[in-house]
């Protein structure tokens, strides 16, 4: 049903609406005093609601961020939950501003579905969830499986590409939501659940009992994460990207929430270009000059974020990997603030 | 002064004035052209502003995405299908899905439905009770809890297939479906159809002439010895003539699952026990109201005659409370079919689950998905309207009516 409508507010924006590539997002964010923002039906570490129904995460943390720069506030964000297939129409139809739902980076969705990734915030990749029962060390043992996955999701295309081309069969039972999808898969109606790898581990902390499954070795796929936002509004999806590139560089530069004030007194030229107190920089963006200190007040660095919601800090655990920074063995790395 | 006898209407102009204007006449005409006029041009802009908006935002329409390659497979094909056919083959597959499990889920809601009619009518008090009950727990919770009901709790519990119930080492049920031998043709297939062909077209003669005679002078013909001998021992004859028709590919398990044999989906299961359960609680109720609606006294009439309870109703009541019974009948049919898109809960993969789901996510065109999509459900619910309008005519003629 949800779908349904929000096809038909699509159908009626694109049919009614005399200029709907209005690049007026900002605007309307600024005039609407809150920011409305995609996030996922609830997946710990990137977006789910608290025990008192606070979203927080990685992805919710971009949103907060965004937030945070246009208004100084980072509560004023209305989180619009959304399932996998659901979520494009959504951004479409002018329903959220912007996408931030573990969402695939790929050509075709970059440029068939009207709208850009602006960055990303999470490289990720696709792995398997078995039973330790079944006694299963690699994924190329998985032959004649049933496999549970999520529709709507690039998992399913690369799940049939990997069994294909390593000549192994399978039968794939896709489902509407992740919940259903896991539940299944407890259930036993399947032997494996196939998803992004830091979805694996977040799902895995909802399981019964976490220890009798196992991630294979596995990653089949590239998948880096990344938020989205439509086409034809190029100050709101630099906005987007520069708030993703300023946690980054924030991170490099050693500001974190604890030392944004001692550092924003610095008189280091490039401390000085990053706080406004040199130059206009946050100005050409649309914003005010303060605008990193903002981001970094309310929700931290990159890193800080990262270690808070998926990282040590929390209760996935997941080690730092590929998106440790550049210059730590990474691969985050952000264009320079000048 | 004479009468003068008015003039008849012409009978093709009054017809065409009927038709286009109404009683309005012909101002009422040109009113509706005007009107018509304006919608066609209202839905011509939509379609145009819609083209030109999508195409400022650089969002892909069309229809050509159809002939691109989907790149993801699916649990149940009735028609052959691999993740490397195109979204045409995909959009098939699902319908063929939904009116696999609408056909088969309206034949036993109505058969349930009919038994449970039939039991709250009885005089047995315990029978009667159960059916209302039946009809009151059923009616009064939503349908997709029972869908998630039959999956997860009854399906569900099932062991998993190394622990399958296994019966004569031929038939696995187990929480991935019931695998079953799978007949695989011979060459003594064509003559055995052929023969069960000839042998049932032979019975249904030999029914109508032993009906006929029955109706034009009374004579019971026992026919039920031939009847018996031709479907049973023409086959037999083929059989022993040519072989076997088909020799059967057992089941066997071979890793996580069963390979070989043909099996069916839990999924399949599970939506087809819930939405004929459901609908048929339904349809319990449109067909008692249809039996209370024949009057009495012609249930009095027929037992008169000396026909058993079971004849009066077969031949008497029904037939006359088919006509009350048709109309909401049909649109049980029509909400069973449409209900089937619930299957995507439970990952049964129907038109709107592949189609409106899968694809519509992969490619983005919602409008044009939707578009599609709804248009197949319209298709397929006046399809069915015109079947039952015609089987309801069909009764009228026969009932003179």
């Amino acid at each position: 049903m949800k779908r349904v409508s929000l096809v038909l507010t699509l159908a009626f924006a694109a049919a009614l609406s005399t200029q709907a590539a209005s690049a007026q997002t900002l605007k309307t964010v600024k005039d609407r005093g809150m920011l409305s923002c995609g996030v996922s039906q609830g997946l710990p570490g990137f977006s789910s609601p608290d025990d008192k129904g606070n979203w927080t995460g990685l992805d919710v943390d971009i949103c907060r961020a965004i937030a945070a720069v246009i208004f100084d506030d980072p509560t004023k964000i209305k989180f619009v939950p959304l399932s996998a297939k659901d979520r494009f129409t959504a951004l479409q139809s002018g329903e959220i501003d912007v996408l931030s739902r573990n969402t695939t980076w790929t050509l075709s969705r970059d440029t068939s579905l009207g709208a850009n990734f602006t960055g990303v915030t999470y490289y990720d990749g696709q792995g398997f969830l078995v039973k330790k029962s079944l006694k299963v060390n690699s994924a190329l043992e998985l032959n004649s499986a049933s496999v549970c996955v999520q529709t709507g999701t690039t998992t399913e295309q690369n799940l049939a590409d990997y069994f294909k081309s390593n000549n192994m069969k399978y039968e794939v039972i896709a489902f509407g939501t992740a919940d259903e999808t896991v539940k299944a898969y407890e259930s036993g109606r399947c032997d494996v659940f196939t998803s992004d790898v830091s979805q694996l581990y977040a799902e895995r902390l909802k399981l019964a009992n976490p220890a009798d499954h196992a991630v294979l070795p596995e990653v089949i796929s590239k998948e880096p994460l990344g938020p989205m936002v439509r086409h034809g509004d190029d100050q709101w999806f630099d906005l987007v990207k520069w708030t993703l590139f300023a946690m980054v560089d924030a991170e490099e530069l050693g500001i974190t929430q604890k030392n944004v004030d001692d550092m924003a007194k610095s008189d280091k030229p490039e401390l000085k270009r990053v706080f406004g107190t040199d130059g206009n920089l946050g100005e050409s963006l649309g914003v005010t000059k303060d605008w990193v200190a903002r981001i970094v007040k309310a929700v931290g660095n990159y890193g800080e974020t990262f270690d808070r919601n998926v990282g040590a800090g929390s209760k996935l655990g997941i080690a730092r990997g590929l998106n440790q920074l550049w210059n730590k063995g990474g691969i985050q790395y952000a264009p320079p603030i000048r | 002064m004479s009468i003068e006898p008015r003039h008849p209407p012409s009978q093709f102009a009054a017809r065409l004035r009927h038709v286009l204007g109404g009683r309005a006449g012909w101002k009422g005409f040109a009113v509706q052209i005007v009107f018509v006029a304006a919608l066609v041009w209202i839905g011509y802009e939509i379609v145009a502003n819609a083209r030109a908006n999508l195409e400022s935002q650089r969002i892909t329409s069309g229809f050509g995405f159809l002939k691109n390659t989907a790149g993801f497979d699916v649990s149940q094909n009735l028609i052959p299908y691999s993740g490397s056919d195109t979204y045409t083959r995909v959009f098939f597959v699902g319908l063929l899905n939904t009116l696999l499990v609408s056909v088969i889920g309206i034949f036993f809601a109505t058969v349930i439905g009919f038994l449970v009619a039939l039991g709250r009518l009885s005089p047995n008090w315990l029978l009667s009770r159960i059916a209302g009950g039946y009809v009151e727990a059923i009616r009064n919770v939503p349908l997709l809890f029972q869908i998630l009901f039959w999956y997860l709790a009854v399906l569900g519990a099932l062991p998993n297939p190394r622990q399958s119930i296994s019966l004569l080492d031929s038939f696995f049920l187990s929480n991935r479906g019931l695998v079953i031998p799978r007949p695989v043709g011979n060459p003594g297939f064509e003559p055995f159809v052929v023969s069960l062909l000839v042998a049932v077209v032979a019975a249904v003669g030999l029914w109508r002439y032993a009906r006929r005679q029955l109706f034009e002078s009374g004579r019971v013909i026992k026919i039920w010895p031939y009847l018996l001998g031709l479907l049973v021992g023409l086959p037999l004859l083929s059989v022993l003539i040519f072989g076997a028709p088909v020799t059967f590919e057992m089941p066997v398990l071979k890793g996580f699952n069963f390979a070989g044999g043909s099996r069916v989906i839990p999924e399949f299961v599970a939506l087809t026990l819930a939405l004929s359960t459901y609908t048929a609680a339904f349809i319990a109720e449109i067909v008692r109201a249809g039996i209370l609606s024949v009057h009495k006294g012609q249930m009095e009439a027929g037992s008169s005659l000396g026909l058993q309870r079971g004849s009066v109703l077969r031949l008497i009541v029904i037939p006359q409370a088919m006509r009350v019974i048709l109309p909401p009948l049909t649109n049980q049919y029509l909400n069973l079919t449409k209900n089937s898109s619930l299957a995507v809960a439970i990952g049964y993969p129907d038109l709107v689950s592949v189609f409106a789901g899968t694809t519509l996510s992969q490619t983005g065109q919602a409008i044009e998905i939707i578009g599609i999509t709804m248009g197949v459900y319209l298709l397929i619910s006046l399809v069915t309207s015109a079947i039952m309008s015609f089987y309801g005519w069909r009764i009228g003629r026969s009932m003179g009516g």
